[in-house]
């Protein structure tokens, strides 16, 4: 029962916000979301590293007539993408303690909901179950922006919720196709993603039209806008420019690794024809995406949109490293995911608490600010350090696996890739020059008197400078538990199995043989 | 006591870090030298272990934690103290002490002194990583953090644009140089399964078939991209561009950092890789023309340079060119000579135009100086020293070792005359920008402003330079060249040579019966020119200071060329910076703006008019919308099935 009290807990605290005094909504959340990230924790002690098979699985039928059932479990895959998740909550509402100040309930539901929802897809292997979540997700995230965000934020926020529908909703089309082929192909109606990696789906070469070919680009577009990839990437900039730094720090922490980590599970072992195909595509676009997204990001005057054009940039390695498929590039590309999960996330925190004081995320304004700020500008380059991937920073283990991954299948697209090393590098690096160095800028004599970082603020940044040290010096820890799922991908490219380990469900006694269902 | 030794400055770099408010120069550099004092004793002790043991057993490793692990890929946190390393080791943590000393006066009017130490300390435990890693990824840690420190302390008084943006541009270009390093452990890794050094050197040593003389061979490519590396770290040409900038540093940094330590990095890494760059005689070539195309430029830029500074940093460029081009044509053992004989004679001269700096209260400009020799005894007559060093006056060190790397790269089967002339003509002009500088420092008469009264040094900034002017003149006896040897009493051995003689691979110099002769020949001629160069300098500056003016206007064209540094970085700005920047802007207004989300506008526009025609989109009517949905998906589960 360990995933779906995860998966509820949230919701039952939904409940405690909901009745309590509106004053009490922040400490509750904050409290509730300390306790569930600890009791996250329990994993460690449940989930065995040592093996690619499916792991505390519960099961029971939910819509019995089309096969759909609710089916959780957790793998190598998902296992540090749940944590992630678990650890970024409360560290998203401390951050916020101060910002949101209006509809202080409502936020704080939207955020727990939002972490439901988050962890009920990585941990979903019924794919009805699995697009519930995904779309679930969408809602808290709407009214997060639309609500506690800026001046654009209706624009902002529709954009991003009808981009990723449309995308997420060819993607329902797929998945009911599948459910039939299971009925066609395996004798019964099932959304197991388990089932869905069974299924011989037809490929014919040179030509388009053959359906694990648009199944493939169905499933893709779909998480591409979710990544997101280039050039589906514009609702990004907007989203964040105009969500609450909460919303952002959660947007790209944890909502962008939906996107990735949709290729890893469905994409790359479900259509390995069309994936061997349509590689080069992928990874040239993962290539562009780095590049791009750094030499836009280089031209922007708003801090907030040259974060988020550097997130366009970082999840260009994490494409190019899935398409890899050999054991460095995914390897690193999770790595990768969390590492940038974690100091994006920062770095969003880092802009809030600056704006929180100024009301400026304009470059120009700024100057000399290293001065006035020390221990930010210190916390700012720690970061800036980590996302620019210094080595003993966490940016640089997935960075360099990637890359070296890229180079072991395809040397062109690291020899290009690399130059993201460089621009990145540049792009920042300008950003805190100009900000941080110099002479002092307007807002500096604007505000003469700035107060530096707070007790709140720092305890809030800690644990992810921690990590930043702690994921860059022992990146092995981190590996270890996605090592065999990862090998298993590798090595079962075109017949993709996970075994279940152990099945939990008063229904069916035996394990795993689908036909009794 | 290995914890002691890499650690220690580690420690330094936390405790003034956390105090980093403070503004008690004494207290932080005491730490701080402490932390250096510690991490030299400890190397010396090393030095003494690996001296008792055979020569075949001289390497202690040292294994901290497994760090990068996956699949056949092994990056271990491990280090190993070989002779080569030890040389390295002795020279970062001596010289490192001495430049730690000395900063405790010269920053003691500064207003964060502890966070200068921190960011000096944390420097040189990130040095210390670079060359004691046993590994490429380990080397790369290293090679990072040491371009990172280098980043945080030329740009230490931030509040400074220009200084801010001189970091900034050493990080960038820098990351262009790791970003071949990359490249070049992702080949290396293709050729030989593992990124260990023992391990590769020792795959390319019982491969001799790995010997390639074509330009794509893989070898050949690896050495390349790994000098693309050394070419950000070490400026060479074309990525030298940083170095001059740095300067905006404080001058100890500039000893330090930018002449004695990390700018060698780049060689290092060549002569610990030997056996790779051997077995690519293409790479050897581009290493060894590129090497002596940077001595000749870096020095004719230093002809006509006023900042003190900036002379000592194209001087600095042109010595690394020299130690390249020792490497290019297989003189390993001799590029480590000039790279530590240099090590002592351009910190030492670095820290003597700090004094000098320092006494006249921040200004740098040569043309408001001169005469200082009366004013600043110790400090002339340590600069002197230097000064013999460099120019390469017999018996100095830097005699030794480049007359080694000319006569290398004359004799080396790699090498050529064409070579030999241009690290000639490079000599002659070291020697003449050298005295220049000397004469208008230091000689002739004062052009020092009245409000300025200069003074010597306190004795904690003289002492540092005492013991590196004495290291400048005797550490050449430690590599004597052997045809200098036969000639000398007693037939003295080349010590360094001697040592981390395990450590390269054979490479056979031929023997011929005139060899002496020839390398006396030439030795002679060098000197003469030298010593012309040095006349000339002293006439144009001393005996006839209008001249050097007169000379300057008669060849205008020229001299506008070089003190413009031949308009290079205005080229990058031009040909690539900008181009860039233009280009980003266009992707992000046309491309970004106008296309994409266009298109996007387009989509839903599209999807809006089909509706539009009903009017019913518009009519918030939720069950209507979900109608839509219901119809598209059955639509589309239709056309897939």
């Amino acid at each position: 029962m360990l995933l779906s009290s995860l998966i509820f807990l949230p919701l039952l605290f939904v409940v405690l916000v909901a009745i309590a005094p509106s004053w009490l909504a922040k400490p509750i959340t904050l409290v509730s979301t300390i306790m569930h990230f600890l009791f996250s924790l329990m994993l460690f002690k449940h989930f065995d590293p040592n093996t690619a098979a499916l792991q505390l699985v519960e099961k029971s039928p939910w819509l019995k007539e089309l096969g759909v059932s609710y089916f959780i479990g957790v793998d190598g895959i998902s296992f540090w993408l749940i944590i992630l998740t678990t650890f970024l909550t409360p560290v998203v509402v401390a951050a916020s303690w101060s910002t949101i100040n209006k509809q202080v309930k409502a936020f704080h539901i939207s955020v727990l909901v939002l972490e439901a929802a988050m962890i009920g897809s990585f941990v979903a292997f019924d794919t009805i179950l699995f697009y519930v979540f995904f779309e679930l997700s969408l809602i808290p995230m709407y009214f997060i922006v639309g609500i506690w965000g800026g001046e654009n934020r209706i624009y902002a926020t529709m954009k991003f919720f009808i981009y990723t529908m449309v995308g997420s909703l060819l993607m329902l089309a797929g998945i009911i196709y599948l459910i039939f082929q299971c009925d066609v192909q395996l004798g019964e109606l099932s959304a197991s993603v388990l089932d869905f990696y069974r299924l011989d789906l037809t490929f014919v070469g040179g030509t388009f039209m053959s359906p694990q070919n648009i199944l493939f680009f169905v499933f893709c577009l779909a998480f591409a806008i979710k990544v997101p990839m280039f050039p589906f990437h514009t609702w990004l900039p907007d989203a964040h420019v105009q969500a609450p730094t909460g919303g952002s720090m959660i947007l790209a922490g944890v909502m962008l690794k939906m996107g990735t980590y949709g290729f890893l599970r469905f994409v790359l072992p479900m259509f390995p024809e069309a994936v061997a195909v349509w590689t080069p595509l992928f990874m040239g676009l993962g290539v562009v995406g780095i590049i791009y997204g750094a030499l836009v990001a280089m031209v922007q005057v708003d801090m907030k949109k040259l974060v988020a054009y550097s997130s366009v940039s970082h999840m260009g390695y994490v494409i190019l490293g899935l398409f890899t498929m050999n054991l460095y590039g995914l390897q690193g590309s999770l790595f990768q995911m969390l590492a940038h999960g974690i100091s994006t996330g920062a770095l969003f925190m880092l802009v809030g608490v600056i704006y929180e004081r100024t009301h400026s995320r304009k470059i120009a304004d700024y100057g000399g600010l290293a001065k006035a700020l020390p221990i930010y500008a210190i916390c700012f380059l720690i970061v800036t350090f980590s996302s620019i991937a210094v080595p003993m920073t966490n940016g640089f283990v997935g960075e360099f696996l990637i890359l070296f991954g890229t180079w072991q299948a395809a040397p062109v697209y690291a020899g290009f890739a690399v130059l993201g090393v460089i621009l990145g590098a540049a792009y920042m690096l300008w950003m805190v020059k100009k900000v941080f160095f110099g002479e002092d800028g307007e807002v500096i004599k604007k505000y003469p008197s700035m107060p530096d970082m707070n007790l709140r603020e720092l305890l809030t940044m800690a644990p992810l400078i921690v990590l930043i040290f702690w994921m860059g010096l022992f990146p092995g820890v981190f590996l270890k538990y996605s090592n065999k799922s990862m090998e298993n991908l590798v090595q079962n490219k075109e017949e993709y199995r996970i075994k279940l380990q152990s099945f939990r469900t008063t229904e069916l006694p035996e394990i795993g043989d689908r036909r009794e269902f | 006591m290995f914890y002691a030794l890499l650690f220690a400055p580690l420690i330094g770099f936390f405790i003034n870090g956390v105090r980093f408010r403070s503004k008690n120069a004494q207290v932080a550099g005491a730490i701080a030298c402490t932390a250096m004092a510690v991490s030299f004793v400890s190397a010396v002790g090393f030095f003494f272990k690996l001296k008792g043991l055979p020569v075949d057993e001289r390497a202690l490793q040292f294994l901290l934690f497994d760090w990068i692990k996956v699949g056949d890929f092994s990056a271990p946190m491990a280090f190993t103290i070989d002779p080569l390393s030890m040389v390295m080791t002795l020279i970062i943590t001596g010289v490192g002490f001495l430049i730690h000393l000395f900063s405790v006066g010269y920053m003691s009017h500064d207003e964060r002194p502890a966070k200068y130490f921190s960011y000096l300390n944390l420097f040189v435990f990130n040095m210390l990583l670079l060359v004691l890693g046993s590994n490429l990824l380990v080397m790369f840690v290293g090679w990072e953090g040491v371009g990172l420190c280098s980043y945080l302390l030329i740009g230490f008084w931030f509040t400074d644009p220009a200084k801010a943006a001189a970091g900034m541009k050493a990080f960038i270009t820098n990351r262009i140089g790791d970003a071949g390093f990359l490249l070049g452990i992702f080949t290396l890794f293709g050729l030989t399964s593992t990124v260990s050094f023992a391990e590769v050197n020792s795959y390319f040593l019982n491969n001799p078939n790995m010997l390639s003389t074509a330009w794509g061979a893989p070898v050949t490519l690896a050495c390349l991209f790994l000098f693309i590396g050394a070419m950000g770290k070490s400026a060479q040409i074309p990525l030298y561009v940083w170095l001059p900038d740095a300067m905006a540093g404080p001058t100890p940094v500039s000893a330090l950092i930018h002449a004695a330590t990390m700018v060698t990095a780049g060689v290092y890494m060549i002569i610990r890789l030997n056996p790779v760059f051997l077995a690519a005689p293409n790479a050897m070539m581009v290493i060894a023309f590129i090497g002596a195309l940077t001595a000749l430029m870096a020095a004719s830029i230093g002809l006509v340079q006023n900042d003190i500074k900036k002379v000592l940093a194209y001087s600095t460029v042109s010595q690394l060119g020299y130690m390249f081009l020792a490497v290019g044509v297989g003189a390993f053992g001799a590029a480590l000579a000039h790279l530590m004989t240099h090590a002592f004679f351009k910190a030492l001269m670095f820290l003597g135009s700090g004094s000098v700096i320092h006494a006249m209260h921040e200004e740098q400009d040569m043309r408001k100086m001169g005469g200082l020799r009366k004013l600043m005894p110790v400090t002339h007559f340590t600069f002197l020293m230097g000064w013999l060093a460099i120019i390469g006056a017999p018996g100095f060190s830097g005699f030794f070792s480049k007359d080694e790397i000319l006569w290398m790269s004359f004799h080396s089967p790699r090498g050529s005359i064409v070579l030999w002339v241009i690290g000639a003509v490079a000599a002659l002009l070291t020697a003449f920008y050298m005295t220049r500088l000397m004469a208008m420092t230091f000689w002739g008469r004062s052009r020092v402003p009245e409000n300025v009264h200069p003074h010597e040094s306190p004795l904690s900034m003289t002492i540092p330079l005492m013991v590196l002017a004495f290291l400048s003149v005797f550490a050449g006896f430690l590599c004597i060249p052997h045809g200098i040897s036969t000639i000398l009493p007693g037939h003295p051995h080349n010590f360094l040579d001697e040592w981390i003689h395990p450590l390269m691979a054979s490479f056979e110099m031929p023997h011929g019966p005139n060899d002496l002769a020839i390398e006396f020949t030439l030795m002679g001629l060098t000197l003469l020119g030298i010593l012309a160069s040095v006349l000339l300098a002293r006439y144009l500056y001393i005996t006839k200071p209008e001249a050097a003016d007169s000379a300057a206007k008669k060849y205008s064209a020229a001299h506008k060329l070089l003190l413009n540094k031949y308009w290079v970085d205005e080229a990058y700005f031009k040909g690539l910076i900008n181009p860039i920047i233009r280009i980003s802007r266009t992707l992000w207004v046309r491309v970004d703006v106008k296309i994409i989300d266009k298109c996007t506008y387009a989509v839903s526009d599209m999807v809006k008019n089909a509706g539009g025609g009903l009017k019913m989109v518009q009519s918030g009517n939720l069950q209507v919308y979900g109608l839509y949905i219901l119809i598209g998906l059955v639509f589309s589960v239709w056309f897939l099935l």
